[in-house]
């Protein structure tokens, strides 16, 4: 299944660092995400994108993880080439993510 | 125990004006905020203020005057903005005028200045974070620089009874957190309360991002109303319990999903958000539905301010020139990919000189670059590039177009555009090396 099914996500942008949240729908649901949804996979799902590191940190209150990636963004907002310079769209791109149903 | 409601008028500079006007007239509220300074927002108001001295504050602060200053005047709520860009003052001056127009009297007026530290930068040995560039090295490509400013200047403004408050560059959160400061009397040390503080002005600071907007994904996430979407309030009591909720009957929705979306939108570590006035601390945070578009958000703590403060640098960075032109039906990827090639060749033979050149099919690669893809049935091809001179950005474009008559088959909607770069960078200066100060004006 995709990412898109258990969890929602929304992109912010500070100068060429984006950062992406994903979110579980059902509490239940985020210890599999945290297990599956590694800052590794995260890194490799945006190949050709982000060329820095990513950092994950994890919100447990909210069954959240953030996806903290760099030189992800053109090399800045403001100074971009991309179509999306603000990396808007990366929130759904990274919904696209294949990962394995958990089980139970 | 004494709690006061916060609308929240604005989320950007160029957003709508209706939703403030509603919050207004029924969202039953105390204070307005307009949060309207994006980070290159502040560097083209500087060049207008450079152009024009009586200028460089928000091209929208007439408007916004003009539907709400007489509404807000009758109903005593104070409001709080950043629209005076690079020239608060200038603003502040504007504001009396349209105020005097109107017929109203007795206004207080307030304008934070002192976030312009240009000549602190020119004269210092900083560099810039991203790069190392030694700022004062930049010459004529500086543009701004403008620190971000904490609560203390509005709250001084507000306890010296300022009807409106307008500044220039103020950290977005501070905006929200000093009416709660100045209400409930917060002691500026008191690091938890102005966590609980900042969390409300985050969640507040992009307007109808909270209530339902940047989140509907039809079938997935359903949001009715987008059309005549409702803008946040947030009610917040002296211990610093926050609730989110906007006006009965508006578009939108207040739910826990929107508000943890937005919880974390331009956060990094969300134990150490930081900010003028408190390094906030988010990794604990509660959100959970108190009934119909009604959010309760807890959890929030703070640790002490840091010694510096953040600097947005403008620098001027040539010219990005664009051109896009479709191509559609069977073999349209194909097509479009000719024209790529024939552009990277004619680039060469005009001489382009460029620093970055990219190209996007947009519709097939435009967005993730890697990846799986299906080949679309109609494409356009985009080609984009940093110059330092504006005739090579106005080649790009140009030489897009002549893909009419010299392309391939079928290639038609040509676009170009050329625009000036004013790259922002950032710079920490000690807290001492920024002095905020309040002017007033009265009507």
């Amino acid at each position: 299944m995709k990412l898109r099914d258990i969890a929602h996500s929304r992109a912010g942008d500070k100068g060429d660092i984006s950062n992406v949240s994903v979110i579980a729908y059902d509490p239940k649901d985020y210890e599999f995400l945290a297990e599956a949804v590694t800052a590794e996979r995260v890194r490799e799902h945006f190949s050709g994108v982000v060329h820095g590191d990513v950092v994950r940190y994890e919100i447990p209150s909210i069954a959240a993880l953030n996806f903290v990636m760099q030189q992800a963004l053109g090399g800045g907002v403001t100074r971009s080439l991309a179509l999306d310079p603000h990396g808007k769209s990366l929130s759904s791109v990274l919904l696209e993510m294949e990962i394995d149903r958990p089980h139970g | 125990m004494k709690s006061i409601r916060i609308g929240s008028g604005a989320g950007y500079s160029g957003d709508r004006i209706e939703p403030a006007v509603e919050l207004a007239m029924r969202g039953d509220i105390s204070y307005l905020v307009f949060e309207c300074l994006a980070e290159r927002t502040i560097a083209l108001a500087q060049l207008s203020k450079l152009r024009d001295p009586a200028m460089g504050y928000d091209p929208l602060l007439v408007a916004r005057m003009n539907a709400l200053l007489k509404i807000c005047v009758e109903r005593k709520i104070k409001i709080i903005t950043n629209m005076g860009a690079a020239n608060p003052l200038a603003a502040a001056a504007m504001i009396c005028k349209i105020a005097a127009g109107m017929g109203l009297r007795s206004l207080k007026i307030a304008a934070v200045t002192g976030d312009d530290v240009l000549d602190v930068l020119k004269n210092g040995s900083y560099c810039l974070q991203e790069n190392g560039t030694p700022i004062a090295s930049l010459g004529d490509a500086l543009i701004s620089a403008n620190a971000y400013l904490g609560a203390s200047p509005i709250v001084n403004a507000l306890a010296n009874g300022a009807d409106v408050v307008i500044t220039g560059r103020v950290a977005d959160p501070a905006l929200f957190l000093s009416p709660l400061i100045h209400e409930f009397s917060w002691p500026m040390t008191d690091w938890d309360r102005l966590g609980k503080g900042t969390l409300a002005g985050h969640l507040l600071e992009c307007a109808g991002q909270v209530t339902g907007g940047y989140f509907a994904d039809p079938g997935l996430k359903d949001v009715e109303g987008l059309g005549h979407l409702g803008f946040p309030i947030a009610e917040v009591d002296e211990a610093g319990t926050v609730a989110i909720t906007k006006v009965a009957g508006s578009g939108g929705a207040v739910t826990p999903a929107t508000c943890k979306e937005q919880l974390l939108y331009e956060i990094h570590d969300p134990a150490r958000y930081l900010t003028p006035d408190v390094i906030a601390d988010f990794s604990n945070v509660q959100v959970e539905s108190r009934g119909c578009d009604r959010v309760a958000v807890s959890g929030a703590t703070g640790h002490p301010q840091s010694d510096t403060l953040k600097v947005c640098v403008g620098v001027s960075e040539g010219y990005i020139g664009e051109g896009q032109i479709s191509y559609g039906g069977t073999n349209a990827l194909a097509r479009a990919k000719l024209a790529r090639d024939i552009i990277s060749e004619r680039l060469k033979i005009v001489d382009a000189k460029y620093d970055e050149l990219r190209f996007d099919f947009v519709g097939y690669d435009a967005i993730r670059r890697n990846g799986p893809k299906t080949e679309p049935c109609d494409v356009r091809l985009r080609v984009a590039a940093r110059t330092k001179l504006k005739r090579d950005a106005v080649l790009i474009g140009n030489e897009v177009e002549a893909l009419y008559t010299s392309g391939p088959a079928g290639g038609g909607g040509a676009s170009k555009s050329v625009r000036q770069i004013i790259a922002m960078f950032s710079t920490m200066v000690p807290r001492q090396e920024v002095r905020p100060a309040v002017s007033f004006f009265e009507v």
